[in-house]
């Protein structure tokens, strides 16, 4: 296997890894508690590498995932006490647990190979140097057993608890009410969480992290409207991303964890913008035909109101029209060709009147029709 | 003193303290706004903008480089507003998402920097983890211009800003223009960020904006006192941070500021008084303590209905033992209820509730009633 098909095949297995764990961030409104963890996780990898002198001990993965969950302890029991607002809470608790490991790197591991940038940034690049090897066997990248290891881990997480999760992450009064102990689910997700930073900030960094977790979740939040296929959907985006970011990387030669966050980024606006029901296209596509048609209506209430009276000359003709709407002349033609068009105005010399059934709708939007007078009786 | 004679401690310091001062009386509104982790967006957002700078000026001016890490800064903050006003996405995901991204793109135009054949690109990285010591006094020069316009924006428009944070609907109300503030106030934050970010580094940006205005929080009620508490502590925690870390070797000045911050942060939360935490468990304790007396007090109360003529009449303690759980302490209840004029203790030793009593006891049990209804 090539290098930059090992680096494809990291890329894919973390993305897809991350992205799991954080489509339940998303929905339950924890996005920013996977910020907090990936950076706090700094000062846990610290002390285990004092206590192993080993980066590659999978006790570092222990210690990093035990502090990530403590840090979620720490963030909940100051949100307990109701001292700060509950955003604050996170702002202050991962910075003081990340320069705690920043201090302790530079003040004790300042000769070992252990590195700030290093884990902000990571680099993907240099993955494939590091080889899984069983008495001589050549078996791939360790990140790629690693990955995957914590791939098949997320993945029978939610598989083992995927009901019980969905329920607590939608309603969690009702999950408790059942006896589904929340709080227990909410620290496994964040233990999985912690888990699943751990074994990322290594190829790809911390703040990768965040974005795989978050943003592909957020953008099959956009076109998914039921849980499982969100699931599978931001599994797939964050594919695609990392795929697609690992290509621009090759070709222009640069950070590979930056371009797959860009891609993850491209892939959201592309949702913002395009979303078959959500998308802002489609929401500003709809707000015109709803402007129409209010404006359609207007006008018809408007021409019964001043039908067979002294002065519809003058508020009904054509050229005059948008002065008495208020409206602009472009808007009022418009208005004037759509009501033509579906036959509720006609022409008559330069002025504009109701057909029958133009006449119809115009006393519906004014009284309601007869029958409906009568119903409400 | 020779420590304060080093002139480039000097610079560290005081580029710490003018930090910490702004970051702290801008912080206060994000925090009391609940828009902590905003600073945490912009701060790792004006990675691009910073790369873009250079990239098009060539230069490393101070001035240039904070004015592309602003407007990234800046358009992180448009992006965010616009992701939750128009789509189902909450705030928090496209706070993070936003982060991540903007960050990820800086770094792919940093390492694309890196290729290029110009020495001049070192250096760049200095803004992302925060390097105080090389503060140049050309950069604090920046920095106390930048923080001074800042903070006079600030004291200009207080009133206005005071009522964007607590009553924006009123401030509507009343003709302000509450959206223009709004941007005007992630303006300054911006600014406050950018400036600090070669001190600190994109990370622990957010500490500066929380944990002053967190902990100046627990000690004032008021917005003015409030603010002014946490410039002060953001700037003698930015000085003695700079101070540290020059006296111990290998003990860089961000993460150091933070830590004290932090502690700060935790001694406030803990004896601020009245809403600290000790002051709470003080409280709580004696709450614990205190509902032993009441059971007793509605004992004698229940006792005493039965003698309405006599509302005098005493009843033993056994009697009282026997309406009570096992083993709860009867004769301290009633000594407790005697200090608080609830009880009283009538000739023969034995105990009748006073007029007092017999009043709060039949409150206590109309409110219960009240509460059951």
């Amino acid at each position: 296997m090539s290098a930059a098909l090992e680096i494809l095949l990291i890329a894919v297995v973390t993305a897809v890894a991350a992205s799991l764990p954080g489509t339940y961030l998303v929905l339950r409104r924890l996005a920013m508690v996977s910020d907090a963890i990936s950076h706090a996780i700094l000062p846990g990898i610290v002390v285990a590498f004092f206590a192993t002198g080993d980066l590659s001990s999978p006790l570092l993965v222990a210690g990093a995932a035990a502090t990530g969950v403590l840090t979620v302890a720490l963030i909940e029991a100051v949100n307990r006490s109701r001292l700060v607002p509950e955003d604050a809470a996170i702002g202050l608790v991962f910075p003081a647990l990340f320069a705690l490991g920043v201090v302790l790197v530079s003040r004790y591991a300042g000769d070992v190979h252990l590195d700030t940038d290093a884990v902000l940034l990571g680099e993907l690049a240099f993955a494939p140097f590091d080889r899984f090897a069983v008495s001589g066997r050549d078996l791939g990248p360790v990140a790629l057993w690693t990955m995957g290891g914590i791939l098949l881990i997320n993945l029978a997480f939610i598989a083992v608890v995927f009901k019980e999760l969905k329920l607590a992450t939608i309603d969690t009064g009702l999950a408790a009410a059942l006896g589904l102990k929340p709080a227990l689910l909410h620290y496994g997700l964040m233990t999985v969480v912690s888990i699943t930073a751990v074994g990322a900030f290594n190829s790809v960094g911390s703040i990768l992290v965040v974005a795989l977790m978050i943003a592909p979740p957020a953008t099959a939040y956009l076109l998914a409207e039921r849980f499982g296929p969100m699931l599978a959907l931001s599994a797939l985006t964050a594919a695609v991303a990392a795929a697609a970011g690992c290509g621009f990387a090759y070709l222009l030669d640069v950070s590979i964890a930056g371009a797959m966050a860009s891609t993850c980024g491209v892939l959201f606006a592309a949702a913002f913008l395009l979303a078959p029901r959500r998308g802002l296209v489609v929401q500003m596509r709809r707000r015109a035909t709803q402007r129409l048609e209010f404006g359609v209506t207007m006008l018809l209430v408007h021409i019964l109101h001043h039908e067979h009276t002294e002065e519809a000359r003058e508020e009904c003709r054509r050229t005059t029209l948008h002065h008495h709407l208020r409206w602009s002349e472009g808007f009022t033609r418009q208005v004037v060709r759509e009501a033509d068009s579906r036959r509720l105005v006609e022409p008559a010399g330069e002025m504009v009147t109701l057909t029958d059934t133009g006449h119809e709708r115009a006393q519906h939007a004014v009284v309601g029709r007869a029958e409906d007078l009568g119903s409400r009786g | 003193m020779e420590l304060f004679g080093d002139y480039t401690l000097r610079i560290v310091a005081l580029g710490s303290s003018v930090l910490g001062g702004t970051t702290g009386a801008l912080g206060s509104f994000a925090v009391l706004r609940r828009q902590s982790l905003l600073g945490d967006a912009v701060s790792h957002a004006a990675l691009p903008g910073i790369a873009l700078a250079f990239l098009l000026t060539g230069s490393k001016i101070p001035v240039v480089i904070m004015a592309g890490a602003a407007l990234a800064g800046w358009l992180a903050t448009l992006a965010v507003r616009q992701v939750t006003a128009r789509s189902r996405v909450p705030f928090d995901s496209a706070l993070g998402m936003t982060l991540a991204v903007f960050f990820g793109f800086g770094l792919v135009l940093l390492t694309f920097i890196q290729k290029l054949p110009n020495a001049a690109q070192a250096g760049l990285e200095t803004f992302l983890f925060g390097q105080a010591a090389a503060l140049l006094l050309q950069d604090v020069v920046t920095m106390v211009v930048a923080g001074a316009v800042a903070l006079a924006a600030l004291a200009l428009l207080w009133k206005e800003l005071k009522l964007l944070a607590f009553d924006r609907g009123f401030g509507v109300g009343l003709g302000l223009p509450m959206a223009r503030l709004d941007g005007l106030l992630t303006a300054l934050l911006v600014v406050a960020i950018v400036i600090g970010l070669q001190t600190v580094g994109v990370v622990l940006m957010s500490a500066m904006i929380v944990a002053p205005a967190a902990a100046a929080r627990q000690w004032s009620r008021r917005l003015g006192p409030m603010v002014a508490l946490a410039a002060a502590i953001g700037a003698l925690c930015g000085a003695a941070g700079a101070v540290a870390s020059s006296l111990v070797p290998r003990l860089p000045t961000g993460p150091t500021i933070v830590l004290l911050l932090s502690a700060v942060v935790v001694v406030s939360l803990l004896v601020a008084p009245g809403r600290g935490l000790v002051w709470r468990w003080l409280r709580l304790g004696r709450l614990r303590r205190a509902p032993q007396l009441d059971p007793v007090l509605i004992h004698l109360y229940a006792l005493s209905l039965q003698h309405a003529e006599e509302p005098d009449h005493g009843h033993s303690l056994a009697v009282l033992r026997t309406m009570s759980l096992r083993d709860a302490d009867i004769a301290g209840a009633l000594a407790g209820l005697e200090t608080r004029g609830l009880a009283q203790q009538t000739a023969g030793g034995l105990w009748a509730p006073t007029e007092f009593g017999r009043r709060e006891a039949r409150r206590a049990l109309e409110r219960e009633g009240g509460e059951g209804a």
